[in-house]
């Protein structure tokens, strides 16, 4: 308990993982929340990265962290704007709604 | 050590209940705050485990640019407040076991995983990266991400280009009936376009028509 290894980095991103997942599935109402849910399962991988480069005294997870970052910021921006030209058009960003697909 | 286990449990536990409650709160802007609340504890994690330099720039990106952009987008639509809850919505109550249960399992297999999992004791002196003693984490860093990996990192700016042009590109839009300034056409406006002198006879008029 006492003595903090990287299993213990490793079980918190995984629980991170498993709520972010969840919270896709479970979410029906506001799309945001979904995006918001992307963004955790994004920082459930960092956790892990870095945690394995600290661990391993490699640098390489903490660049590919970087970069991680980087295609988050990216994937937020491009899912908002999409959400508010939807809204736009709608003037609704209800899961259930959305039916356009058929999916 | 043990300061570093009670502060790792109570961060931990902190990012662990704000991930549990961006997912089930009710308020969008509630799940924003849990959202940033969440990247905080988790900065202070990296930030306590050495890699001070990511934990400093997940604080900027994300708390400063990624939530305030999901703030701004949340205030703005107009949908933060939810009619209903999620788990009292129509049609919603057949999803519900089966994400729990996708996510019981993912989280099972990840623990399974993690659990099982070893390596060589002397796996970390083949590694080529390793960092220099002595230097800090943001020198040893900058020294692998200019070098090795410069063409990944300009790569990396041309995605943030892409998503720039794309995001203004999505929500740009002409307003049709808005009043603007022509500035090449108010300059070369001339005298004789909009002024006219007329001649007004005594006792006459003028024809306005004519």
């Amino acid at each position: 308990m006492v003595d903090i290894g990287l299993g213990h980095y490793l079980t918190l991103g995984a629980i991170i993982f498993s709520i972010g997942i969840a919270g896709i599935f479970l979410n029906r109402k506001n799309i945001i929340v979904v995006l918001m849910s992307v963004e955790l399962i994004l920082l459930a991988v960092n956790i892990n990265l870095v945690s394995f480069s600290i661990f391993l005294n490699d640098l390489a997870g903490q660049v590919f962290t970087l970069f991680i970052l980087t295609v988050a910021a990216a994937e937020a921006a491009i899912g908002l704007a999409i959400i508010v030209v939807y809204y736009r058009n709608t003037s609704n960003i209800d899961v259930e709604e959305i039916q356009t697909l058929k999916g | 050590m043990l300061a570093h286990s009670f502060f790792f449990y109570i961060f931990s536990f902190i990012a662990i209940f704000s991930a549990i409650m961006v997912t089930v709160s009710k308020n969008t802007v509630h799940s924003v705050f849990f959202l940033i609340l969440d990247f905080i504890s988790i900065s202070c994690l990296f930030i306590m485990i050495g890699a001070e330099f990511l934990g400093m720039i997940m604080l900027i990106v994300y708390v400063g640019a990624v939530a305030v952009l999901f703030l701004f987008v949340v205030m703005m639509l107009n949908v933060a407040q939810q009619k209903k809850q999620w788990f009292s919505s129509i049609g919603s109550s057949k999803h519900i076991p089966i994400g729990v249960l996708i996510s019981v399992i993912i989280f099972f297999e990840l623990i399974i995983v993690i659990g099982g999992w070893k390596f060589k004791p002397n796996v970390s002196s083949s590694l080529m990266l390793s960092p220099n003693i002595g230097i800090s984490n943001t020198h040893s860093i900058g020294n692998v991400l200019y070098t090795d990996y410069i063409h990944l990192f300009q790569l990396s700016g041309m995605i943030l280009l892409v998503a720039m042009i794309g995001a203004i590109v999505l929500t740009f839009r002409k307003r049709l009936g808005l009043k603007k300034q022509n500035y090449f056409s108010q300059i070369s406006r001339e005298r004789s376009d909009s002024v006219e002198l007329k001649d007004v006879p005594t006792n006459k008029g003028v024809d306005l028509d004519g």
